[in-house]
């Protein structure tokens, strides 16, 4: 007879991994077991609960306390304290959970979670991902269960296509119409395909998708299969990302023991199977075209479009193609309906969106907020701020390919319309926030060393147009732009978004032209004065000793690596600027904060 | 898998383990689970409502622990609050106890009025 009576959940994503809930999973069975309660308490490793920042996180059921930054040496007293005595650890708990008195807030109602919706995210840190069971249990397979004896192929399509879904991959395009391309292509054989490439540097929420919910993609693959008439699958993901292919296989193999995958599925006609491939990581892999080239096996290079991969995709057949994120939507718009589905959001985006925050801000991990939330939303309430009462500078969004939203626009609703419009886009949803330290030139230099770094090759524009653009960039960085050069950015820019063929070569210039829109002011700084006002160009920075401050102490002098400081025992000292290699050492040693960065 | 019914049975026999992650609204068994509790059995007690549970398939029911109450003398202590919030104190709790409190109380909602703390002071 089963006596469980709690349970003990460790979230085992990628960050909760890497602080370490490994160790502390091992040192929870071993201290319930030196208790007498690993009969009646049991550990259960979950994917990501969106708040990296504090992790490794431990919730206990059913109390629902939620520990967070729990280390290894914490574990014995959460065992004794709390498992055995009923004394909830206060010290370790998230802090915004505690209300007053002795009582703990639901996470319902905690600041992060509260203006949450989470829909692809709905399993994520609440079941075991390595346990189709627990899948089963909230209602998965049902989905496919219900297309698959009571559903015709246009039904399902027409479905999806009144929910109003669009890809969640960047692009944005109606998940319905390609479900349709793709059915209505004539081909012998058809295919279905994942877009688990996830390569915009910041952007983690199809990972944690598959290491906490795999079954989610199987099913709404599966389900995509049948709308669209294919029998394979193919999950294309990064090698880079090692739990999430490990927990992928292991649900591959446990859907084909049940049946989910396989022959006749739910003693039906159709049968579907699939198989993970992996990618070496290239960003140019998670363009279509690109990635389906590299899945039969070859260099991932893009190709002209149209054929479009509805129509010549995989081996040339019909080919489906979504990301991560748009299918974890399928089974629920099929269980609860695409009105309902289309209920959320804002007319023409709608659902909810998943973003990963980071940068500068204090709840740095996973949110899934309903289409048109806005920015200011985001990263006030839900992201907690920003650390250190800095000022908000700017967000990008959309990594690479994306632009930068500055303060003014803070209000604007987040969807694939208006991001465009103010010159983002939503890209797969990476959402990087900026504060009065970050120069806007160096952040469009450093995305531009990416794109530089991950252009492919194929194509003129993007090979040589990526490059020169840097260029120019790394010169402004170091005081030797021209006005003249400022135009030639922006005409370059516009001639590589018109000419390159594919997606990532068209997009790879927003991050200039947006910060040139938007923090021009910026850019003529360091034209035209020489000066980087975030103080982040080291080519434009000089360290100053204030002779009032200055005690003479000599400490910057010893510390300076390259003999640039001099002056005499409590005198004022100065900084030679010839020599000075703008390092910055000096500035973290004086103690009494006399040296200065311009 | 062969039929929505098999799916069905598995969802069935999973979802009870998967409940216990959600906020529950039904009855909620506090034992006491200080040193004075253990010493007086407070273990077996509990271990005897972990079986009954299971044994009436009995939902949305929580068991939990607490520290010690200030009332040792009379451990084990057991506290059951219906949905309402409303609490009954058990004492001189016994697994043999506890069959009754669970069948007659969570289960119905009749107080076992000679094991509450009113019968034994």
């Amino acid at each position: 007879m089963d006596k469980v009576r709690g349970q003990i959940l460790c979230c085992g994503g990628t960050g909760c991994t890497s602080s370490g809930c490994e160790e502390i999973i091992k040192e929870m069975n071993f201290q319930l077991k030196e208790n007498g309660l690993d009969e009646e308490i049991k550990v259960i490793k979950t994917g990501c609960f969106g708040l990296c920042a504090l992790g490794p996180i431990v919730i206990v059921y059913p109390e629902g306390a939620f520990y967070s930054m729990v280390k290894k040496e914490d574990v014995k007293e959460i065992v004794e304290e709390h498992i055995l005595k009923g004394r909830i650890v206060k010290r370790l708990l998230y802090q915004e959970t505690i209300a007053d008195g002795d009582n703990i807030k639901s996470l319902n109602d905690v600041e992060f979670y509260k203006k949450q919706l989470r829909l692809a995210l709905r399993n994520c840190g609440v079941i075991n991902p390595e346990n189709i069971d627990e899948y089963i249990a909230l209602d998965g397979y049902k989905a496919l269960a219900k297309v698959l004896t009571e559903m015709s192929q246009e039904d399902v399509i027409n479905e999806i296509k009144k929910s109003g879904l669009r890809g969640r991959g960047g692009g944005g395009f109606s998940t319905g119409m390609k479900w349709d391309f793709t059915y209505k292509a004539e081909g012998d054989k058809k295919y279905v395909a994942c877009n688990a490439d996830e390569g915009d540097p910041g952007a983690f929420m199809d990972r944690s998708v598959l290491e906490g919910d795999p079954h989610s993609i199987i099913e709404a693959m599966a389900i995509a299969a049948y709308a669209v008439g294919a029998d394979q699958g193919y999950i294309y993901i990064r090698a880079e990302y090692p739990i999430a292919v490990n927990r992928l296989q292991i649900a591959i193999d446990q859907a084909r023991e049940y049946g989910l995958l396989g022959k006749n599925i739910f003693d039906t006609d159709f049968c579907f199977d699939l198989e993970i491939r992996l990618g070496a990581g290239a960003f140019v892999c998670g363009e279509e075209t690109a990635l389906i080239t590299s899945i039969e096996g070859h260099r991932g290079e893009p190709r002209p479009r149209p054929p479009f991969p509805a129509v010549k995709g995989l081996w040339e057949r019909p080919t489906l193609l979504n990301n991560v994120e748009t299918y974890a939507n399928i089974p629920v718009i099929i269980n609860k309906g695409a009105d309902w589905f289309a209920g959320i959001g804002t007319e023409k985006s709608k659902g909810t969106k998943v973003f990963a925050l980071g940068g500068k801000i204090n709840n740095t991990g996973l949110v899934e907020v309903p289409m048109g939330t806005t920015l200011r939303e985001i990263v006030e309430e839900i992201g907690g701020g920003i650390p250190g009462g800095k000022k908000f500078k700017a967000a990008q969004t959309g990594g690479p390919s994306g632009g930068c939203i500055p303060a003014s626009l803070m209000d604007t609703p987040i969807d694939y319309d208006s991001l465009i419009s103010i010159g983002s886009m939503m890209g797969s949803g990476g959402l990087i926030v900026m504060d009065e330290d970050n120069c806007m030139v160096d952040i469009a230099k450093f995305f531009l060393e990416f794109t530089v770094d991950e252009s492919c090759g194929k194509c003129t524009p993007c090979r040589i147009g990526t490059k020169r653009l840097y260029e120019i960039l790394d010169k402004i960085t170091k005081g030797q732009g021209t006005m003249e050069d400022l135009d030639k950015l922006e005409k370059l820019c516009n001639d590589i978004k018109a000419s390159s063929l594919c997606g990532l070569g068209q997009t790879a210039p927003n991050p200039v032209l947006s910060t040139l829109r938007y923090f021009r002011d910026e850019y003529e700084a360091h034209v035209r004065d020489k000066v980087c006002p975030a103080g982040v160009c080291k080519d434009l920075l000089k360290y100053t000793i204030i002779e009032d401050k200055c005690i003479g102490c000599s400490i910057c002098a010893k510390n300076c690596p390259v003999g640039a400081i001099t002056g005499e025992i409590k005198h004022p000292f100065t900084i030679n600027t010839d020599k000075c290699i703008k390092c910055g050492v000096c500035e973290g040693k004086c103690p009494k904060k006399a040296i200065i960065r311009k | 898998m062969k039929s929505i019914a098999e799916l069905e049975a598995i969802r069935k026999k999973t979802i009870k383990s998967v409940d216990l992650r959600k906020n529950r609204e039904g009855y909620r068994v506090v034992v006491c689970m200080a040193t004075c509790g253990i010493t007086a059995g407070a273990r077996a007690v509990m271990s005897a409502f972990l079986d009954e549970i299971a044994k009436n398939n009995l939902s949305n029911v929580t068991i939990t622990q607490t520290d010690c109450i200030g009332m040792c003398r009379l451990e084990p202590i057991v506290e059951v609050y219906n949905p309402n919030g409303e609490k009954i104190t058990y004492v001189n709790m016994t697994p043999d106890k506890v069959s009754k409190v669970t069948q007659e109380h969570i289960a119905k909602g009749n107080v076992v009025t000679e094991y509450t703390i009113d019968a034994a002071e």
